[in-house]
């Protein structure tokens, strides 16, 4: 099973890219996904987890991650050393950031690609730097997702994001 | 067509499916977004019913009964607190045989006031007469908001239905569910008769007082309509089966209980993960089992009297407790138990109170107590001393 860990801020829609993520990857074969946000109260600003579980077979386990194979932050000032405790061996952080790499993390700048995409959040863009470096789902995968999941007006620039950062990360 | 839905989607989409013409409901977390849903199919004409919505619970439930009375298929949808609110009213529905459906999303009571997921709020009410089921995932929440109509409907039934989802993780987690085509669903579940209705052609007195010289025979007629659920539920189950090609398996659901000598009881949303444990124990040559009771109401308690009693330990773990006492759950399977004459040792595990995580390691340790007969009579996890008894 691969487990993702989403770590942001309460409005950048670290839940909808979990949710889109899950809805990618079960449209696969033999495929199965389940998502789902922290529980409890919203606030906006307030830091926020999202869960992505995937498996070739149904997953049963609803308990929150304890290790996972990928953390994707989508605000930097929510990361610490700690978090490091909290991978799988050989599991990686994927940090929205401008600064250089740090041990076991991949540094991608999704803010930037996010302006020039003129997209208020990085959710989607760091959803597609995921599948780059990853390769757990395609780009098609998720453009079909966004397809099906998201609101018509926001679709094309999220499909967008998503082509565009999995380029670049896949040169990372 | 396969979606991707949370419980409470999933649970509005069989609902739409089971065309109800009055739904009136009040918002409550984790509920809500069940009643958004149905309010916004009803704003888009996907839904033709009159959605009502109403300025509390105990209103909600009332004005359900008034449309049940009328003659037409209700629906509406609470949680914890809102279920309190609401429990006068439950009484009044299944005593005036209203086949209402209604879910409930279960979560903590107060205080300390607390939205997230645990099992006191429905099973504080397992003597109002309504049927309980407890689902375990979102294809399950979607296919019981549909038999649940089908069951309580049925004419020699006639009582309501509380389809129970747990708070946030089942609520609130996106999986993939098959949500069937409206024709389907027309072919499975049939339009709502019944005479118990105000009928200008047909005038009758409806919810109206008896006396102690016929009260006890409407209690036990209701008591009798429940039992008669058991073969109905098996009906509509064989039913679904054939038009939907998903199996259920009745009051109970058992895995791997057939030469399990330890068997763990429980409901809800946990038991996959305790199916997942019991096949890395069989792995290590420990013969564990997982019994998941999907009916609390009619109570299942000849069939868990028949799958335990030859097992070594039993385990129950529920988000529950009655104070003074011990976990609800435990109570009615040790009661089954003795009637039966099975004498294996049980032993009650109370975890997941406010939401609390019930991890992998938490369910291997109540394996491992019972077991090692290390176990108390009643347990709470994460806490040492648990109960002395």
């Amino acid at each position: 099973m691969t487990e993702i860990l989403w770590l942001g801020r309460g409005g950048q829609g670290a839940f909808t890219a979990a949710k889109i993520l899950g809805a990618a990857y079960a449209a696969k074969p033999e495929s199965h996904a389940l998502a789902f946000p922290s529980f409890g109260p919203e606030r906006r600003g307030a830091p926020v987890r999202a869960f992505t579980k995937l498996d070739s077979k149904p997953i049963l386990d609803r308990s929150e991650t304890e290790k996972a194979d990928f953390i994707i932050i989508l605000d930097e000032t929510l990361y610490s050393e700690n978090l490091q405790n909290l991978l799988k061996p050989g599991g990686k952080i994927l940090i929205n950031t401008r600064s250089a790499e740090l041990k076991q993390i991949v540094s991608f700048d999704g803010d930037s690609l996010a302006k020039e995409l003129k997209l208020p959040v990085v959710n989607t863009v760091m959803m597609g730097a995921l599948a780059g470096i990853s390769g757990i789902v395609s780009v098609e995968n998720l453009h079909q997702a966004i397809e099906n999941y998201m609101p018509v007006k926001i679709r094309e620039k999220n499909k967008a994001a998503v082509q565009k950062a999995a380029e670049e990360a896949e040169a990372l | 067509m396969e979606k991707f839905l949370s419980g409470d989607e999933a649970f509005a989409e069989g609902i739409r499916l089971a065309c109800p013409e009055v739904i009136s409901a009040y918002p409550i977390t984790p509920q809500t977004i069940v009643v958004e849903k149905l309010s916004e199919m009803v704003e888009d004409g996907s839904l033709d019913a009159e959605f009502i919505h109403v300025e509390s619970e105990h209103s909600a439930l009332s004005c359900a009964m008034g449309a049940s009375a009328a003659g037409v298929r209700a629906f509406t949808a609470t949680s914890s607190q809102g279920l309190l609110y609401m429990a006068e009213c439950l009484y009044y529905a299944s005593g005036g045989r209203f086949p209402i459906v209604m879910m409930n999303a279960n979560r903590s009571t107060a205080l300390p006031w607390n939205i997230y997921g645990d099992q006191r709020d429905s099973l504080s009410q397992l003597d109002s007469g309504w049927i309980q089921a407890y689902a375990e995932n979102a294809q399950e929440s979607l296919d019981l908001a549909l038999m649940s109509y089908y069951i309580a409907e049925h004419k020699t039934v006639s009582t309501p239905f509380m389809v129970n989802l747990d708070g946030f993780i089942l609520t609130h987690t996106y999986e993939q569910v098959d949500v069937p085509e409206p024709e389907q669903a027309k072919k499975f579940l049939p339009p709502y008769e019944t005479e118990n209705k105000l009928d200008l052609d047909n005038p009758k007195n409806m919810a109206f007082s008896a006396g102690p010289d016929t009260n006890y025979i409407f209690k036990y007629k209701e008591h009798a309509a429940m039992f008669r659920a058991i073969p109905v539920i098996r009906e509509a189950e064989a039913k679904f089966a054939e038009i939907f090609g998903r199996q259920y398996t009745g009051l109970t659901d058992a895995y791997k209980t057939e030469d399990a000598e330890y068997i763990l009881i429980t409901l809800g949303s946990i038991a996959g993960l305790c199916r997942e444990i019991a096949d890395t124990l069989r792995e290590k040559g420990i013969k564990a089992g997982v019994l998941r009771i999907r009916y609390m109401r009619p109570f299942p308690a000849e069939e868990i009297a028949e799958t335990v009693k030859q097992a070594k330990a039993v385990a129950v773990l529920e988000k529950d407790i009655s104070f003074g006492n011990e976990g609800t759950v435990f109570t009615n399977v040790n009661s089954a138990l003795h009637s039966a004459g099975v004498t294996v040792p049980a032993y009650n595990f109370i975890g997941g109170l406010g939401g609390r995580n019930i991890s992998h390691q938490n369910i291997i340790e109540i394996f491992e107590k019972i077991q090692s007969g290390t176990a108390s009579r009643v347990n709470f996890i994460g806490i040492e001393e648990g109960e002395n008894s």
